[in-house]
């Protein structure tokens, strides 16, 4: 069985660390919906690869991944949202673990929008 | 309908969160020779009254306003109950809720276990601000993750989310299940 014991070597480890990754006002929000309509569609894989992925890839500075309810549109789940500082909320719908790996690079790293994944695209072709 | 029971156990626990809970105490005991598969989640939340208590698990009631159906409870219940089993949900208004759902544990509709691993270090790591008690069982076995005990050997300045924390947590949840069921597929 391993022990909890590991964590005082972590803890050794990592003074001096603590508190350098407070939330700042830059940071880039990406909230994806837990509730009973996102976690049926899929969205706890989709919430932990783009946890695990931000931190792999040392972007906790930058980028905060957090969970939030359902907003309305149960249709459309898996749900993430991101939440730019000076710019328009993006939603972006059906998400996959692997989308939200294009999201990751394209938008969040690239400054794209990735269109074909958005709400908006979604609906349009519902159309 | 959900796909498997972790999955479940993690949208029943999203509502002790949203019930306001500061301890969350999850348990997941799997008895072959009785044949049986229990999860219990209390909570210390705001807990609900007698007649919330009945609407609950009524799918066409929610305190949600974004939408009109509140199917959480009624899918576990679901999933319990055809497999022979049980559910019940007792809770007190200011007290708490405790969850309680049986599962036959060889009946042809039960649905797998899941990833339950994963649902618990989800439940921690982005609710940094609750603690959890996660108890595994199986037979005799069985391996405990008391996150107040995580918080003693950690300070209180280092978060769950920090990356080795949480590849810690995710590392130590998957070892010792393995160590108390023996890779079993349940």
């Amino acid at each position: 069985m391993k022990s909890l014991e590991e964590l005082r070597a972590i803890r050794a480890k990592m003074q001096g660390k603590v508190g350098v990754r407070a939330e700042n006002e830059n940071q880039i929000r990406v909230v994806v919906g837990m509730a009973t309509c996102g976690i049926a569609s899929g969205a706890r894989p989709v919430l932990t690869a783009l946890s695990d992925a931000v931190q792999e890839q040392n972007l906790t500075d930058k980028i905060n991944v957090t969970q939030t309810g359902c907003i309305g549109l149960c249709q459309y789940e898996p749900i993430v949202e991101v939440l730019e500082p000076g710019k328009e909320k993006v939603t972006y719908v059906k998400m996959t673990p692997e989308k939200a790996m294009e999201v990751l690079r394209i938008h969040l790293l690239g400054g794209q929008v990735v269109a074909k994944y958005t709400l908006s695209a979604a609906q349009n072709n519902a159309e | 309908m959900m796909p498997e029971i972790a999955l479940n156990i993690l949208d029943i626990a999203e509502n002790s969160v949203r019930a306001g809970a500061s301890l969350i105490e999850i348990t997941v005991s799997v008895q072959p020779e009785e044949d049986s598969l229990t999860v219990t989640i209390r909570d210390n939340g705001c807990g609900m009254t007698p007649e919330e208590m009945e609407k609950v698990q009524d799918p066409f009631f929610t305190t949600r306003t974004t939408r009109k159906v509140g199917l959480g409870v009624p899918f576990f219940k679901q999933a319990a109950e055809s497999t022979d089993g049980s559910f019940q949900i007792d809770s007190e208004k200011g007290r708490g809720t405790l969850v309680t759902a049986v599962f036959g544990l060889s009946h042809i509709d039960r649905m797998p276990l899941g990833d339950i691993s994963s649902t618990v270090y989800t439940l921690i790591v982005f609710n940094d601000h609750i603690d959890f008690r996660y108890t595994y069982r199986y037979g005799e076995k069985d391996f405990v993750l008391d996150t107040r005990e995580m918080r003693e050997m950690l300070g209180d300045s280092i978060s769950f989310s920090e990356p080795e924390v949480s590849a810690f947590i995710k590392e130590y949840l998957e070892t010792n299940k393995k160590e108390t069921d023996g890779g079993a597929d349940i």
